[in-house]
């Protein structure tokens, strides 16, 4: 499903947003702040970006998407079930005793995912290899990874940005949670991570830092990618957690919890305002 | 052509040189950084390459055993991982290097094939094993030379123990470098009247219940020999079989717990008792305790 206009990624994205609440409220457990920080992200590479066949989820020119963070999990599996991989009541099920929606994505319980994660500092190697892989058979998909900004405290990323690198994966791009939250608190606080971008141009990166809601400078910085030879992309994509309920904005609390009823009342209300709002907008 | 190499830093140690030669666009080599190196595999094989990685096992899958079992193991990925400079036959780098305890790292992961071949004739066999079963594989290297003894005649099936020499007092299950010192060990023995079976266990993730219980009930009584930690490793993959199967004495001959020393290979495998005269030695006891 392709959408064309910001309007319509926008209503996509506070759609995904109310099937996360939906989702964590029976799930009782699970992570609220990330999911509802990258709605945008997953609305516009789900519905505007990347190449893909539900009818066909092994369609061999179909563009790799690699999820790092893989307890953002809801977010996946909303976008996926939107875009019409599965039913969306079917998504209800998370984390539950025989779900295929398992609290990190598995490529066991649902091939359509190309990778398992939940370890975090693992996808950017899995998505550099994937690259490779594309690189050596001449293909022309491209290989977009989701990593958060916490997993960067991780060695094991950094060992990955540096073979991407050397192996010139110009098909390989990548958008960085940057919400500066982990468990603990503040990034900045626990483990400085600084200037992103600055890093990863020294290490031989395209990068850049945007805003991770403003839908025109995804849009540009991914285009801008697909145009730039010997180099992978990284986007620094600066986003909200917890976007789009107030009173869960930059609070590291909700990094990782789920919401009780009352607490989901609540954003379902400030999620359907918002929704109004949008739809009253000029189209 | 699906097949890929990389390694960390150490293409020549690993002999890994030739296919370099021969394939050099299939040729990667990720630095010193194994974790990379995992997962890196990982992403090749989802599309469809079959990587062979290879590294000092200290470091792989010493270093990398997360990524080894999300990306790999449950990511089911077919991906060969070779890890060379095993056990005390290592030598003079020291203990930081001998790797003692990759079979209990190995054989705990679901989906994870271990192989451990006992010369150059056997390890053809196991690549080429690894190279035909689709999923995940583990294959432990020794790096000093060890004698060529088997042909290519030498039966080699997957998940089978082998019965190298037939015996009726008490059976060695070696695997590895120790199986030709437990051949030496067992010819002296015969002199002295001593009726020794050896078996070669190369397989150490699928064990052969089967193979190892008529192995028990002939001879009475089993003792494994390992160039590894005998806590985790083949000592406890035949204890687990047996204890299942044919309850018996399993006397776990390797490295008691503790680290190993600098010395040449055979010096440090002598010390510690892997050598032919070591396992002479405990042989006789068990022997000696059966009386």
């Amino acid at each position: 499903m392709k959408l064309n206009t910001t309007k319509e990624l926008r209503l996509m994205a506070n759609t995904i947003r109310q099937d996360v609440i939906r989702m964590l409220l029976p799930a009782q457990s699970g992570h609220t702040a990330g999911p509802l920080g990258l709605a945008d992200i997953f609305s516009i590479l789900y519905f505007h970006e990347m190449k893909y066949d539900v009818n066909k989820p092994d369609w061999s020119e179909r563009d790799r998407f690699v999820l790092s963070n893989g307890h953002v999990a809801p977010i996946l599996y909303a976008a996926m079930a939107r875009a019409g991989y599965f039913p969306i009541e079917e998504t209800l099920t998370l984390r539950k005793l025989g779900s295929r929606f398992q609290g990190h994505p598995s490529r066991h319980w649902i091939p359509a995912i190309e990778n398992s994660s939940g370890p975090l500092g693992e996808g950017l190697a899995i998505a550099s290899g994937i690259a490779l892989a594309g690189k050596m058979d001449k293909k022309s998909w491209r290989v977009y990874c989701v990593t958060s900004d916490g997993e960067h405290q991780e060695g094991s990323t950094w060992e990955a940005v540096m073979f991407a690198a050397k192996y010139k994966l110009d098909n390989l791009v990548v958008l960085c949670d940057r919400n500066f939250i982990q468990i603990d608190g503040n990034t900045e606080d626990i483990m400085p991570l600084g200037d992103m971008a600055a890093k990863y141009r020294s290490f031989g990166w395209n990068a850049v830092t945007i805003n991770g809601h403003d839908y025109a400078a995804l849009m540009k910085a991914l285009d801008d990618a697909k145009k730039m030879k010997g180099r992978p992309t990284m986007i620094i994509a600066e986003t909200t957690p917890g976007k789009g309920v107030s009173f869960a904005e930059n609070k590291f609390e909700w990094h990782g919890r789920a919401p009780n009823k009352e607490e989901a009342e609540k954003m379902f209300a400030e999620l359907g305002e918002e929704r109004k709002r949008i739809e009253a907008e000029p189209g | 052509m699906s097949g890929v190499t990389l390694s960390s830093e150490v293409m020549g140690s690993v002999q890994l040189t030739a296919f370099a030669k021969k394939f050099p666009e299939r040729t990667f080599n990720v630095g010193v950084a194994e974790q990379n190196l995992a997962a890196v595999a990982a992403g090749l094989a989802y599309q469809g390459k079959t990587p062979f990685i290879g590294a000092f096992a200290a470091f792989s899958p010493g270093r990398n055993w997360e990524q080894i079992k999300t990306t790999i193991c449950y990511g089911e990925a077919n991906v060969k991982i070779e890890g060379s400079h095993t056990g005390l036959d290592v030598g003079e780098d020291g203990a930081t290097h001998q790797m003692l305890e990759d079979i209990a790292l190995m054989r705990c992961l679901p989906n994870m094939l271990v192989l451990y071949p006992c010369d150059a004739e056997e390890t053809k066999k196991a690549v080429y094993a690894a190279w035909k079963h689709t999923g995940p594989v583990y294959i432990r290297c020794t790096r000093n030379k060890v004698p060529t003894f088997t042909t290519l005649e030498t039966p080699f099936a997957v998940g089978k123990v082998n019965l190298l020499v037939e015996g009726s007092d008490i059976a060695i299950v070696a695997t590895g470098d120790t199986v030709f010192p437990s051949l030496m060990a067992a010819a002296e023995l015969e002199k002295e009247g001593v009726s020794v079976a050896v078996a070669n266990m190369h397989t150490l993730s699928q064990i052969d219940s089967e193979g190892l219980t008529a192995l028990a009930k002939k001879c009475g009584s089993i003792i494994t020999v390992e160039d590894h930690q005998v806590k985790g490793g083949l000592g406890s993959a035949v204890a687990e079989a047996l204890a299942e199967t044919h309850p018996c004495r399993v006397r776990r001959h390797g490295m008691q717990m503790k680290f190993g020393e600098s010395g040449t290979g055979s010096e440090v495998m002598k010390k510690y008792g892997l050598d032919k005269n070591g396992i002479i030695a405990i042989v006789k006891e068990e022997i000696a305790r059966k009386k």
